[in-house]
């Protein structure tokens, strides 16, 4: 199957900083990918390439076959990609159900025009972006609480609305920034089960950022390891567990063998 | 852990500070000036901002120390009004030995005579201290009411002292003979103050009333449904015809006021647009109001400066337009400014129409400092017969009635499409907007080109209603009056826009014999809703969608 994105060589500078270096990879149509790193790894900012928030230096990203490197986040998101934040980003002023209707944005196509006047393209896109609205509602197991403000509710509502906020533009791809953090672990086993349901009842492919080993090993296809800004490891979950480099990368130097003194040093003081 | 004050020190520093304001205001000439205005009785305008001091600094207090003994609260309540009392009886007691005028230049014998009740200083000092100390029993008293009868008679007696405050306004009406038995000298006399006072408070009591009723139905959901479908309506029609009417009702000099709130409204629904919708906090909002009355004027004037002698209604389309186009011209290089920086490039570009307007570059055409006179009024005519010409404010009021109808039905729809839900996503978090697929570029220009539009539209009527413009008319306090009233009203609310605009606009401008005190005034009123009622007098409803569209699915 032809990969949905195709990240290549891609690069990230800030300053003298290398955020992002020359990195490779690629998710396959109707996969769940992870990328996996230290803090400071360059993991969001890769996200960040990816949605058009940042712009890479150097470097190719193919999503469903065509470029789109250098495209707004506006863009990126009409070609089909959606996002959710490490820190939970919604609209909290709004309600959960107008949070949606915002994801529906880019399908629209109704101006000031028909609003003020309110023609039959007004009418019908509206029914249709409320319908829409409170059936991802339902979806995500947030019925009832469409009309409360956005910040009101709990913590994992708010993760999932705002999962229900991004697929709301029907994305081909779902890039899930850290969707368990903060979330006791029967919240989490309920969000693995929920992504998986994601990806086998809408077909999407996911690329998620995780520190949660156990979510990660669970749910992923593929994995990528990413530390000071490099792949270090890339594979299938069991492949990633016995490699040196990673656990090299997670839990320090001395804990992998075969390190010269120095090394260890350098990576202390760094 | 914090440490807390003592109750009884607390009750004393904040009698203290009662006192440091009461004589503040009374030391910058305000309740000298104020009593000028009889409010109920004899009771003026001076004695309620005393009043008014007092009783905040008093309430307060008895929010913080609840779960003190009523007892004990009321005699710190009294503690504190006789301190707040003794430090402003201190001034006229002084004042008989030492002159404070070489200094505090409103020290006078009349605020002297005031603060003694007309008595001779010793007597004037104990009565004074005796007055407020049992003014704060009273309050006190109020205070310890169940909740509901607290809120009506605080909200009674405020409604009271803002009607005595402008029963001038009753005695304008053309039909102020129904009102004549209970307006005094210059204010309500004692049984119309009675009068007001019961209304009130058999308002809010009709309304809890209702609110229960509604409670009772709305467990027969079907019933509550049947209820509610009916008087909406009803209200709506009656608003109509109360507004169609009410200038025949206040007359001339009411209806120009209330026209210049009019045209602030509007003004209102256009910054509440760019600010209240969108986010964008735009300080140069006058800009447009005066290209649009500039537009106007240069296209229709009959005097030398006119170049195109228009009617109103074919220069009316221009002005717009100009607004607008100015609008999207100043959003360009401003697009990738948010918050304090966008604030104060658009504060600059305010001035720099205001600048140019008296210019001596431009004089030849807009008239520099003498501005643009003999700007005609609009003309009705069918079939060349001229129906009605636009001369009194009477007239205008009705210009400017379907002026607001307009821009309240623009803002309303386009806040309930997918560009008012696009402006509000950017208000919130304008990156995660961009990342919902919104297009900041495109919606940040319409949200200016809206506000300018609106801006324009009453910069062209008002320049039609006076007749003749000029740049001092366009400075800046315009555009922090509308900013001011939209934060009063409530960001982002339509009604809110016509609340704040009364209070801001409509109030000063009854109130013009103490022009003097209004920025005070607007400081104190900014400050105090800032504390009090951030969310403003009419906060926008939170829109109930959900069960309505389930609703619709469900049949």
């Amino acid at each position: 199957m032809a990969p949905i994105l195709d990240a290549q060589g891609v690069t990230k500078r800030f300053g003298g900083l290398v955020a992002v270096n020359n990195l490779d990879f690629t998710i396959e149509e109707g996969s769940i990918a992870s990328v996996i790193g230290p803090n400071g790894a360059g993991k969001t900012t890769f996200f960040n390439c990816i949605t058009g928030f940042y712009t890479p230096e150097e470097g190719h990203i193919i999503f469903d076959g065509h470029e789109i490197q250098g495209l707004r986040p506006d863009q990126v998101t009409k070609r089909g990609i959606s996002r959710t934040y490490q820190n939970i980003r919604l609209f909290s002023n709004m309600t959960a159900l107008e949070n949606i209707m915002v994801g529906r944005h880019p399908l629209m196509r109704h101006t000031w025009w028909d609003a003020i006047l309110h023609t039959s393209r007004y009418h019908k896109e509206e029914e249709e972006a409320l319908e829409e609205a409170v059936r991802l509602l339902n979806f995500v197991g947030l019925a009832g609480l469409g009309d409360q403000m956005a910040r009101n509710l709990p913590y994992g509502a708010q993760r999932r609305l705002e999962i229900a906020r991004a697929l709301a533009s029907k994305p081909k791809l779902l890039l899930l920034d850290e969707p368990t953090a903060g979330m006791n672990p029967q919240e989490t086993t309920e969000m693995i089960h929920f992504i998986q349901h994601l990806r086998d009842e809408l077909g999407l492919s996911i690329l998620l950022i995780e520190h949660d080993m156990k979510v990660v090993m669970t749910i992923s296809e593929k994995i990528a390891v990413m530390d000071f800004g490099k792949k270090i490891a890339e594979g299938k979950p069991i492949d990633i567990q016995r490699n040196p480099r990673v656990i090299e990368a997670y839990l320090g130097r001395g804990a992998a063998s075969g390190l010269s003194e120095n090394e260890a040093t350098a990576t202390a003081t760094a | 852990m914090e440490e807390k004050r003592s109750p009884w020190k607390d009750a004393w520093l904040n009698g203290l500070l009662a006192g440091v304001i009461m004589l503040y205001f009374s030391l910058v000439g305000m309740v000298k000036t104020f009593s000028s205005r009889e409010v109920v009785g004899a009771l003026s305008l001076g004695h309620v901002t005393l009043l008014l001091s007092l009783g905040v600094v008093v309430y307060t207090f008895l929010r913080r120390h609840k779960q003190e003994s009523r007892g004990t609260l009321l005699g710190q309540a009294a503690l504190m009004g006789a301190i707040g009392g003794f430090l402003l009886g201190l001034l006229p007691l002084l004042g008989q030995w030492v002159d404070f005028r070489f200094m505090l230049v409103q020290a006078s014998p009349e605020l002297y005579a005031l603060l003694r009740f007309g008595q001779n200083p010793t007597v004037g000092f104990v009565l004074l201290i005796a007055v407020s100390a049992v003014t704060s029993m009273v309050i006190a008293l109020i205070d310890f009411l169940p909740d509901f009868w607290r809120n009506a008679v605080v909200n009674a007696f405020l409604i009271t002292i803002v009607v005595g405050m402008l029963s001038d306004l009753f005695k304008g009406m053309t039909i102020h003979a129904i009102f004549d038995p209970f307006m005094g000298a210059s204010g309500l006399n004692y049984i119309g103050a009675v009068v007001v006072f019961l209304l009130s408070v058999a308002y809010f009591w009709m309304g809890k009333r209702r609110g229960e009723i509604k409670a009772e139905a709305a467990k027969d959901k079907t019933e509550a449904m049947a209820k509610k479908a009916l008087p909406r309506w009803a209200v709506a029609g009656l608003l109509v015809a109360f507004l169609l009417f009410l200038p025949l009702i206040l007359g001339s000099y009411l209806s120009h006021v209330l026209n210049m709130v009019g045209l602030y409204v509007i003004m209102g629904l256009g910054l509440n647009i760019v600010v209240g919708y969108a986010g964008l906090l735009d300080l140069g909002y006058v800009a447009f109001f005066a290209l649009g009355a500039y537009t106007m004027g240069v296209l229709t004037s009959t005097s030398p400066l006119g170049v195109a002698h228009m009617t109103f209604w074919e220069a009316l389309p221009f002005a717009i337009l100009v607004a607008l186009t100015a609008g999207i011209l100043l959003g360009v290089p401003v697009l990738r400014m948010r918050g304090d920086y966008l604030a104060i490039v658009t504060l600059g570009f305010g001035e720099i129409i205001r600048i140019l307007a008296v210019s001596d570059a431009l004089k030849p055409f807009i008239g520099g400092a003498q501005g643009i006179l003999s700007i005609i009024k609009p003309i009705i005519k069918f079939g060349g017969r001229t129906l009605l010409e636009f001369q009194t404010p009477i007239h205008f009021y009705y210009l400017i009635l379907v002026g607001i109808g307009i821009a309240f039905f623009v803002a309303y729809r386009l806040r309930e499409s997918r560009l008012g839900r696009a402006w509000m996503a950017m208000r919130e978090d304008e990156d995660v907007a961009e990342a919902m697929g919104i297009d900041l570029v495109v919606i940040k220009l319409t949200a200016f080109g809206f506000g300018a539009s609106f801006s324009g539209l009453a910069g062209a009527i008002f320049a039609s209603y006076v007749g003749s413009i000029f740049p001092a008319s366009f400075n800046l306090l315009i555009s922090i009056n509308v900013l001011s009233l939209i934060i009063v009203g409530g960001v982002g609310s339509l009604p809110g826009v016509v609340v704040g605009s009364l209070a801001l606009v409509g109030l000063p401008e009854l109130l013009r014999e103490f022009a003097e005190y209004r920025m005070l005034m607007y400081g104190l009123a900014l400050i105090a809703m800032m504390l009090l009622k951030p969310e403003g007098f009419w906060p926008e409803p939170i829109r109930q969608r959900e069960l309505h569209a389930g609703e619709e699915s469900g049949d």
